[in-house]
């Protein structure tokens, strides 16, 4: 009964809330009804492709923030700038002149493609704003999605205890059934003790017997330590706490940033080179702060807006930006990464070898890198790893001119079409102990 | 013939000694100090330390070390807030530049990493070769030890406004009061610095600028002026020549910086043509030693024999003497005047008189040869100025000087009558960019950057224009030389605009500033100055005091020198250098008094062997002029009878880490900046001196046909493979009761080495005049380490690559003795006479590669393997060091790590500081304690020509591999590449009839080859 009353008076919550919700929305979207929702896509799609660069409504990136332009400036005087404002400026308007020299001198492109029109959408788009989101019920539904995401793990260890706890009542309750019957039966445990001395009796008479298991015990013994001493050493997954959380699956899974974008060095050197923060710079002097919404897991914790926003700070601490006048200070800080992958210094590996001439893929030895939030060692880089690949892996040689004698001679000497690398010579010791 | 000949390496050997015996046939001539770590049994029994403790301890700490091993550390990744464009971590950069450091001059390529230059070699567009001391320079770029800081006056820091400001203050007083002040510095050959020092001597008139070189040609230089109107060196184009006659001039060494190239031009025995060479000097030099006859003659005696050339050839009559050599120079007169204008005659005496004389033969000759339009630049010292500048000071007449990179206070023979005046002077600086005693002397001390961080320009002769650039940031405060000077002028202008202004103004013409600087080089077109100059000398009235002089020998005559590791001793501080063994004594961190045999004889002086292969020797007492100093002896057979040799540059103390401070300063000897110095008294007294040579633990175990000398004529007449008098015979051997050539039977199977690339190195032991570049060049490129003189003297060198000396007699061999019935003292007796005058060989080993190599069947581990290309690898971290390999390789080139030498404050070289590692090179692993290593092939470089070629998609070049030594080769005695590709110039080599392998009967058919040496003879 009570329960079931219980039952009736969630639903009676949640159908009050639904009804709130549903209030709300209505609410919202009528308040924005005299939002020209067409023009202002059409002004957000232009902003975001021309302008956003440079602008942002609510904050001064390299030119001023535009929220609301159009209360400050002339409507016409806006055309002017925004068509050819160097021209606009060449005409001696004064204002134009100010805020040039007020931003350094920093040029604006000229925009003479854009029509009227689309100036117009522009403008309007700048004073209403994003379209506002459906916020409850957005929220509702991001929820319910996170809460999918993460309900299977916690049901399952909660699952998992209830069934240990239930299999522990049973025992008990089954022990205290038999108690309850009166089935003490002290005998039954002495004729199992006496089972087990005869077993071991007999085991001590036949030596053959225990010479097979010390033998056996012996060999696991070695297999068992065997593994875990090969495992010195052999840092797969070691995923070290970096002093920038940068995300990988950001850059290169989300926004599609080419590995070699920032590993310029992969191509050309031994070393992939980790980015200098110059390159960072490249987007990040536009890129002041991450998208609403956006996470990272990042040692064992959830990062969001608020701090990942820190971390792009970090960059331009290092970089030596000032992100509010929008210079560059000159007091740089080189970023002292941790270094993931650590080969000894007696072997020699080059990634241009492995990058240009074999066109490997980054992923090949560096696992699914646009998945991970925080980035770690994904292959052992044991010698027989190596190896393994070099045994199978066949060479494709066409189009290098470098290889076609000799791979036709060695794909004689061998009689196959395609030779591997090991046959190729990659599995002398001298191609990378040196 | 080749066969007739025994070689050996040292006198001991010529004794019959048990201990040379013994220690031929050890590869490793000291036990295991099994005694040192295991102590005595008494120390033993008296220890606390029970058996079960120490059980405990080895527990403990084997369980503490693995557990410590379990994790590894946590290494930082530091990239560049902005990368430079050009640099790519990885990627090595190369910079053409010049060397000018007042001794060593060349035109260079540097390779620098991650901004850090790592290694030197020739800018062979530009002509330019380099020597050991050229090559080792980019470590004494990195002496953190020694180079100076900061700017300081009286020792105390001072910043370099307020030494300008003071300086300045002080040069205008001195102007103002007409005091004289003097700029004394090196021979520098740079015509924008030239520029710079005449602009400052015209702001300040007062101001007089003095060259002045620490080991001088001051007589040449003044020779020039008088006969030709020119203060320069001549220039002689070797390679032209047909037959060449120097009086103790040592041109393959540092006489007017060498003439090795050339030479060796000269010397193609392809052309059925070789230049004909005789060598009369008292010393035995790297000339001598590669002359086709060396006649060994005391330095009075070289005087009157070039007189007596002079009045052969000129028909004059000067007053001379005879001399035990007569006859050659009668013959060699003759010669002379048959090759004509394609003969020359050159003296190393550093004599105005002597050098008129040879130039006055040369001009009798009409010797293209000799050069006076193209001279060159490279020793403009004045001695004449710089005693005038000694007595100047100490009399007060000059009031300031300013000092760049030279150390008087050592180098000068009447030093402490400097440094007295120099402390009175009003003014003294010193620029520098190493501390010495000088810079400690002086008032101000100004640091000046290593020639690898500056601008300048080079005139080394007349129509090659070098730059200099740097190639790394500067590491400490310095300022350039010039830039001082400008600033010191009132001239705000940089050096580098000013440079650049120069350049475009007076040198390019209109061509690429960018161009040049890129090529390191511009080459003018010549032009000839007339010589219309009336010559203000007379001839005779030289060659009559030259005899004068020279009559007046009495008592033993002694020749200074520069060791090719060394020279004047401005890079004293450097380990590559000291380490550097001497190509003719094979030792090294030393210097020593070098004497003949029968001089040693007759005062006792002995060259004992001890049982570890170490050589000790005697001291002698030397006096000169009052003078004295005592140094080791070192017996040398081809000294002249009468005759000593000691070299300069050693016995630097300032400032030098103690393992450096070696060797004996020689330069209080050098009076006058005479290379000769007569009446001389040398003296046993007691000590005994322990040597660190590496002569006699590499003995070749009586393995007598290593070596291949055939002569000139032979080459030419003589079927190279006649079993009879063939000069390049194939060995033979037994088989099956049967002498087969040992090139038919085999132990091993064949390697198939028809695919893909196949290394082999020729190298020619005609061309190679042991110089020793090389040796250098492979402990820049594969981080050897240095190991000092206590490790060199036990025979723990680890020169991956060494050059071998061999000196020969022509005498019956062993058996032929025996035939004749001589005793075996008998015939070391004869071996004995021979050695007044020995030939010299010189042979670079390093590991043969062998197709069939010993050492890889005995490894255990299988750590040593045999490559596709050719190579023997070494994996390091394979090897456990039981030394089977070494004990089995014929050839004695792999060397064992018997110590951590980095990181390691025993071994403090440069592995053990921030600053000298900065020179290791990155491709390269640093070997740790308990390994085997030996020479690769360079296999870093092969691998890095091979991923070159296959990102570009495109097969290797024609004769685009090299090692390091090969690219270090000034002669081109070593060839590397790739047999497999037919148009490789080592393909033909390997086939080239001269082509032998050393030890070839033991079948391990090695990779690499040597062409048998030819020697000119002059037979017709």
């Amino acid at each position: 009964m009570k329960s079931v009353a219980l039952h009736s008076n969630l639903t009676k919550v949640l159908l009050k809330s639904f009804t709130i919700i549903l209030f709300f929305a209505f609410s919202l979207s009528s308040f924005s009804q005299d939002i020209d929702e067409a023009r202002q896509k059409e002004g957000r799609k232009i902003f975001k492709s021309l302008c956003a660069s440079c602008h942002k409504l609510d904050k001064k990136l390299i030119g001023p923030a535009l929220g609301g332009v159009e209360l400050r400036r002339e409507h016409d005087w806006l055309k002017s700038w925004i068509k050819n404002n160097a021209e606009f400026r060449a005409s001696g308007d004064r204002d134009a002149i100010a805020i040039f020299e007020e931003y350094n001198g920093s040029v604006m492109s000229a925009f003479p493609q854009l029509t009227d029109k689309q100036i117009d959408d522009i403008i309007y788009y700048t004073t209403v704003g994003d379209p506002v989101k459906k916020v409850v019920g957005d929220v509702a539904v991001s929820n319910g999605g996170s809460n999918q995401g993460s309900a299977p793990k916690w049901i399952i260890y909660f699952l998992a205890g209830a069934i240990v706890v239930a299999f522990l009542m049973i025992a008990s309750l089954l022990k205290q059934v038999n108690e309850l019957k009166g089935n003490t039966s002290p005998e039954s445990t002495s004729n199992l003790k006496r089972d087990l001395h005869e077993v071991w009796a007999g085991l001590k008479r036949n030596t053959f017997l225990q010479v097979l298991s010390t033998i056996f015990v012996l060999l696991m013994g070695a297999y068992f330590l065997f593994g875990t001493l090969f495992k010195v050493g052999v840092n797969e997954g070691y995923m070290p706490l970096q002093p920038i959380a940068f995300s990988h699956k950001i850059h290169a899974g989300d926004n599609k940033i080419e590995c070699q974008y920032c590993h310029t060095s992969a191509k050309h050197s031994r070393h992939s080179g980790i980015p200098s923060v110059n390159v960072c710079m490249n987007c990040h002097k536009n890129i002041s702060e991450v998208a609403e919404g956006t996470q990272v897991e990042w040692d064992g914790m959830t990062y969001g807006k608020a701090e990942l926003d820190k971390e792009i700070a970090k960059v331009y601490d290092a970089a030596g930006w000032d992100a509010d006048a929008l210079e560059y200070t000159g007091e740089t800080k080189p970023v002292k990464w941790v270094r993931i992958h650590n080969l000894p210094d007696f072997v020699y590996y080059n990634h241009s070898q492995h990058v240009t001439v074999a066109g490997l893929e980054c992923q090949k030895c560096h696992g699914p890198v646009e998945e991970y939030d925080e980035m770690r060692q994904f292959s052992p880089l044991t010698m027989g790893w190596c190896i393994d690949c070099h045994k199978e892996t066949k060479v494709d040689l066409k189009g290098n001119e470098y290889y076609a004698k000799i791979h036709d001679e060695l794909a004689k000497k061998y009689n196959v079409d395609q030779v591997t690398i090991a046959q190729l010579g990659g599995k002398e010791c001298g191609k990378c102990h040196y | 013939m080749a066969s007739n000949k025994k070689y050996w390496k040292s006198v001991e050997e010529l004794k019959d000694s048990s201990i040379v015996e013994t220690l031929s046939k050890n590869e490793f001539v000291e036990e295991i100090p099994t005694d040192q770590f295991l102590g005595d049994k008494e120390t033993l029994e008296k220890t606390s330390t029970s058996r079960r403790d120490f059980l405990k301890y080895v527990g403990f700490t084997t369980a503490a070390a693995s557990l410590a091993a379990c994790e590894g550390p946590v290494r930082k990744s530091i990239p560049y807030v902005v990368r430079p464009n050009d640099i790519i971590a990885g990627v090595a950069d190369w910079y053409a530049t010049s060397i000018a450091d007042g001794y060593d001059f060349a035109n260079v390529l540097v390779k620098t990493r991650e901004g850090r230059p790592i290694q030197i070699m020739p800018n062979k567009d530009a002509n330019g070769t380099t020597s050991a001391r050229v090559q080792a320079s980019v470590l004494s770029l990195y002496d953190e030890k020694l180079r100076l800081k900061e700017p300081t006056k009286a020792g105390e820091s001072i910043s370099w406004l307020d030494a300008d400001k003071e300086i300045a203050q002080k040069l205008n007083n001195l102007k103002e009061s007409g005091k004289s002040v003097v700029l004394l510095t090196g021979t520098m050959a740079s015509p924008s610095t030239d520029k710079i020092i005449s602009e400052f001597i015209t702001a300040n008139p007062n101001a007089k600028h003095v060259v002045y070189d620490a080991v001088s040609e001051s007589g040449a230089a003044d020779a020039m002026l008088a006969m030709y109107g020119k203060r320069a060196l001549p220039n002689y184009h070797l390679d032209k020549a047909k037959t060449i006659v120097s009086f103790g001039a040592d041109f393959l060494g540092d006489f007017h910086g060498g003439f090795e190239k050339q030479f060796i031009a000269g010397r193609d025995p392809k052309t059925g043509h070789m230049s004909y060479h005789v060598q009369f000097e008292s010393n035995m030099s790297l000339t001598g030693a590669n002359s086709d006859k060396r006649v060994v003659l005391k330095p009075s005696d070289q005087v009157f024999a070039l007189l007596n050339l002079y009045n052969a050839i000129t028909g004059n009559a000067v007053a001379s003497k005879s001399t035990p050599v007569d006859a050659e120079v009668k013959s060699m007169a003759t010669e002379l005047k048959k090759s004509g204008s394609k003969s020359v005659v050159l003296t190393g005496l550093n004599d105005k008189n002597a050098q008129l004389v040879a130039f006055a033969i040369n001009e009798a000759l009409n010797s293209e040869i000799f050069d006076t339009t193209n001279s060159l630049n490279v020793r403009q010292g004045n001695d004449a100025e710089v005693v005038k500048l000694v007595s100047d000071i100490k009399s007060g007449k000059v009031a300031g000087l300013v000092s760049y990179n030279v150390d008087p206070v050592y180098t000068l023979s009447n030093s402490s009558e400097f440094s007295e005046g120099l402390k009175k002077l009003e003014l003294s600086v010193a620029l520098s960019t190493e501390k010495n005693a000088t810079v400690d002397a002086s008032n101000y001390a100004l640091p000046a950057p290593h020639f690898l961080e500056s601008w300048g320009d080079t005139q080394f002769d007349s129509v090659t224009y070098g730059l200099m650039q740097p190639t790394i940031q500067p590491l400490f405060n310095t300022r350039q030389f010039q830039d001082t000077l400008l600033k010191w002028s009132g001239s705000s202008v940089k050096y580098y605009d000013y440079l650049k202004t120069y350049a475009a103004e007076n040198v390019l013409g209109g061509s690429s500033w960018n161009t040049a600087l890129h090529n390191g080089f511009f080459t003018a077109e010549l032009v000839a100055e007339e010589a219309t100059f009336e010559s203000t000398v007379s001839v005779i009235d030289a060659a009559n005091q030259l005899a004068s002089s020279a009559k007046k020998a009495t008592g033993f005559e002694l020749n200074l020198y520069t060791k090719t590791g060394l020279g004047d001793g401005k890079q004293a501080n450097n380990p590559w250098l000291q380490e550097f063994p001497d190509p003719i004594t094979r030792a090294s961190w030393d210097n020593y008094l070098t004497i003949s045999i029968a001089d040693a004889k007759e005062l006792e002086f002995e060259n004992p062997v001890k049982d570890n292969g170490a050589i000790d020797g005697n001291f002698a007492k030397v006096t000169v002029n009052g003078v004295e100093v005592t140094v080791p002896v070192m017996i040398q057979p081809g000294q002249a009878k009468g005759s000593v040799g000691l070299a300069l540059g050693y016995g630097k103390t300032f400032g030098l880490k103690e393992e450096m401070q070696v060797g004996v300063n020689a330069y209080p000897l050098y009076n006058g900046g005479n290379n000769i110095q007569y009446n001389v008294k040398v003296e046993k007294v007691s000590g005994n001196h322990k040597f660190a040579c590496t002569q006699v633990q590499k003995t070749i175990a009586g393995r007598h046909d290593i070596l291949k000398v055939a002569s000139l004529k032979e080459y030419n007449t003589v079927a190279p493979k006649d079993h009879h008098h063939g000069w390049n015979k194939p060995s033979m051997v037994s088989y099956d009761h049967q002498e087969v050539e040992a090139n038919t039977i085999d132990l091993w199977d064949e390697h198939n080495r028809e695919i893909g690339h196949h290394f082999n190195l020729s190298i020619d032991l005609t061309s190679c005049t042991g110089c020793g570049a090389c040796v250098v060049a492979c402990h820049a490129e594969n981080n050897v380490p240095v190991v000092g003189k206590n490790e060199v003297r036990v025979g723990r060198d680890m020169h991956w690559l060494r050059i071998d000396r061999y000196y020969s007699s022509e005498v019956e061999t062993r058996e032929e003795a025996k035939e004749l019935g001589l005793g075996r003292g008998e015939m070391y007796e004869a071996l004995e006479t021979e050695a007044e005058n020995p030939e010299v060989t010189f042979q670079p080993m390093m590991c043969q590669h062998c197709n069939h190599a010993p050492c890889e069947t005995v490894c255990p581990v299988a750590a040593t393997s045999h490559g596709r290309q050719g190579q023997n690898q070494m994996a390091y971290n394979r090897c456990v060091g039981t030394r089977y390999c070494a004990n089995n390789c014929p050839y004695r080139v792999r060397r064992f790590n018997w110590f951590n030498y980095a990181n390691n404050s025993e071994f403090d070289f440069n592995m053990n500081n921030e600053y000298g590692k900065m020179v290791l090179n990155p491709d390269v692993v640093v070997r740790s304690r308990g390994v085997m290593e030996k020479c690769s092939m360079c296999i870093q470089m092969t691998q890095a020509t091979i991923l070159k070629a296959k990102k570009e998609g495109r097969p290797v070049n024609t004769d685009e591999f090299e090692t390091a030594c090969s690219s270090a080769c000034t002669t081109g005695a070593m060839v590397f590449g790739d047999v497999n590709n037919k148009e490789d110039q080592v393909a033909a080599l390997a086939e080239d009839k001269r082509a032998y392998n050393v030890l070839d009967y033991l079948q391990t058919k090695p990779n690499v080859i040597y062409q048998v040496k030819i020697k000119n003879t002059n037979e017709a």
